[in-house]
């Protein structure tokens, strides 16, 4: 009977073994296994989360068509006159290897309300939205990405090409219809009033998982992990990024001009790499 | 006793799995010319229905070896390719070439891992499927089902072609040719000199759209070169076997009308979330699987082109 009951164990560990395997898959949803409250240990010290839905909005396509580059839209919602300020907005994509995306810092006086920018996307996933406001609290919203179908990876595309354009920065403004251009002046320097604005940086992203040709070793991840954007000496924007931003890392945003007639950027890397330029703010606004 | 029954019951999965690989069922191809044989995979996603068979794939018979061209998207549909080869010569396979590295053309490898036969790709794809590898099978392990990825192993080539090699099948010279990065940044073509017959993989769709994963810049520079190649009929890597090089003009138009609205888009400011919904939307009605892919495609042309 000992022995007989032994059996027994055996042949269940055995099925255990495999429907447990066979659970695997389904685990990657999010609904199997949230991440969410481990991330809220992990990411924000276990603070409280406050409903976000009036704070800060989320916008992401329901499908990521490509899952190296999936556009995000972070956009504040403060009315005019409420005296709390958006002091930083974190971007956490729940199921990705690294979940925070990034953590964008908003310069004092720069009034940023809108922050596009890309991401790459594994699984489909929960993407979370926090603002720290300057009453102390988190806000946090969120949204759901169904991940790409395909054989689209959430990996550098082109990687020779990626590594040609490392360092290379790009700065870009743009009109901005119906805000407030029919009350600015020509010649008379810098315009004030919102601007929408956009950063590019050169950068190939390497989540960390390529392998070197030659030494047939893995190479380390190589993403920039650091970005400060100026006019003149004011800070309008900071990034503090992870490998979950897609390669070549672009920052679109809005911001309230101080009159500056410069705008500086400054990236870094993981490998230490800063990258600088800085460009004359075209009065125009265009 | 205990130990017997355990091994037993591992003995009965293995068989089991044996079992099916023993019972493939060869995979319907055609004889397009003498001593190439092509499967046409269906124009869809990739699901557990269709076992991953939607790309083209096929082999090539010499005096003395075969060449396997793509292997499928399922170590299953790999399995039915070699029980389609084996039902016509017992040569043996000395060559898979990988034409790149999407998991409809190399799922199959498993099915072709041996001794004496030798894995070909570009210099780039090793990289390729290093970076992408576990990706891939995590998102198709969800997309297709656990079973139909049962045993599909990333396999990296071990023969790298970087720019022009020849193999030699026996009195049957293959010319592999790597590309710069256009479809993907890992494209290869195989074209038999004997019936000038081009294996062009993703560099040429017909029928369904053209997957961007590369530079669309780059793909349209590519057209042209592939066009002066000296085929007269080319295996697509998806759609009908066609003459060459008529077959390029669809893929062409669509990429040209692509570059061309997101440069207007990237011109006036509009952000990548309007390329997404509008670039090349006139191309719709004349390709298979547009809903599918545009999108995506023009996500990564902007993403491309904003730089230039």
């Amino acid at each position: 009977m000992p022995g007989r009951r032994f059996h027994l164990l055996c042949i269940a560990s055995l099925l255990s073994v495999m429907l447990a395997g066979a659970r695997v898959a389904p685990a990657a949803t999010p609904e199997a296994n949230d991440p969410w409250p481990g991330l809220v240990q992990d990411i924000f010290n276990n603070r409280p989360m406050n409903d976000g839905a009036d704070v800060i909005a989320i916008e992401m396509p329901y499908r990521a068509e490509d899952a190296a580059i999936v556009p995000v839209t972070l956009r504040t919602k403060l009315p005019p006159g409420d005296s709390r300020r958006v002091l930083r907005i974190t971007l956490v994509i729940d199921q990705n290897p690294a979940p925070m995306a990034a953590k964008f810092e908003l310069g004092p006086d720069a009034n940023v309300t809108e922050i596009s920018t890309r991401v790459r996307v594994n699984n489909y996933t929960d993407v979370h939205a926090v603002a720290e406001l300057s009453d102390g609290k988190l806000y946090m919203t969120k949204t759901y990405v169904k991940a790409s179908g395909g054989c689209s990876a959430p990996a550098t595309k082109v990687a020779d090409e990626a590594k040609n354009r490392l360092g290379q920065m790009r700065y870009r403004q743009f009109a901005r219809a119906g805000e407030g251009r029919a009350g600015q002046g020509s010649g008379q320097g810098p315009a004030s009033g919102t601007r929408e604005a956009q950063i590019m940086i050169g950068h190939p992203s390497h989540s960390g998982l390529q392998m070197d040709q030659v030494t047939q070793l893995y190479i380390p991840a190589f993403f920039v992990d650091q970005l400060r954007l100026w006019q003149d000496d004011s800070l309008v924007l900071a990034m503090e990024g992870g490998i979950s931003i897609s390669e070549d890392p672009n920052i679109r945003f809005t911001y309230v001009s101080n009159g500056a007639t410069r705008f500086r950027a400054e990236a870094r890397d993981t490998e230490g790499h800063v990258f600088q330029k800085e460009w004359k703010v075209d009065d125009s606004g265009i | 006793m205990a130990h017997g029954v355990s091994v037993l019951a591992l003995l009965v999965v293995f068989a089991t799995s044996t079992l099916a690989q023993a019972k493939a069922q060869e995979l319907p191809v055609s004889e397009v010319a003498p001593g190439i044989f092509v499967h046409q995979g269906q124009t869809a996603l990739m699901t557990g229905e269709n076992e991953g068979a939607t790309a083209n794939i096929g082999f090539i018979i010499g005096e003395s070896a075969v060449a396997v061209i793509d292997t499928g998207g399922s170590v299953r549909e790999g399995q039915r390719l070699l029980a389609a080869i084996r039902a016509r010569t017992d040569k043996p396979i000395r060559y898979v070439i990988y034409t790149h590295g999407h998991p409809d053309h190399v799922f199959g490898g498993a099915a072709f891992a041996g001794d004496g036969t030798e894995f070909v790709g570009h210099r780039n794809l090793p990289r390729a499927l290093a970076a992408r590898g576990p990706f891939y099978l995590d998102a198709f392990r969800r997309i297709m089902g656990a079973q139909s990825l049962d045993g599909v192993r990333m396999i990296p080539p071990t023969l790298l072609v970087d720019g022009t090699i020849k193999l030699d099948l026996g009195s049957r010279t293959l010319t592999l040719k790597s590309w710069p990065a256009a479809h993907s940044d890992n494209d290869v073509t195989v074209f038999d000199e004997q019936t000038k017959t081009l294996f062009a993989g993703d560099l040429v769709f017909l029928g369904h759209i053209p997957v961007l994963d590369g530079s669309i810049r780059g793909w349209l520079a590519v057209i042209d070169e592939l066009g002066a190649l000296p085929a007269q009929r080319v295996i697509p890597g998806h759609g009908p076997v066609s003459e060459w090089p008529g077959a390029l003009a669809d893929q062409r138009r669509y990429l040209e009308t692509l570059a061309a609205d997101v440069r207007k888009l990237v011109a006036r400011g509009a952000p990548i979330t309007v390329a997404a919904d509008t670039a090349a939307a006139g191309e719709r009605p004349r390709w298979q699987l547009f809903d599918d892919y545009n999108a995506r495609n023009a996500t990564s042309a902007f993403s491309e082109i904003e730089w230039e």
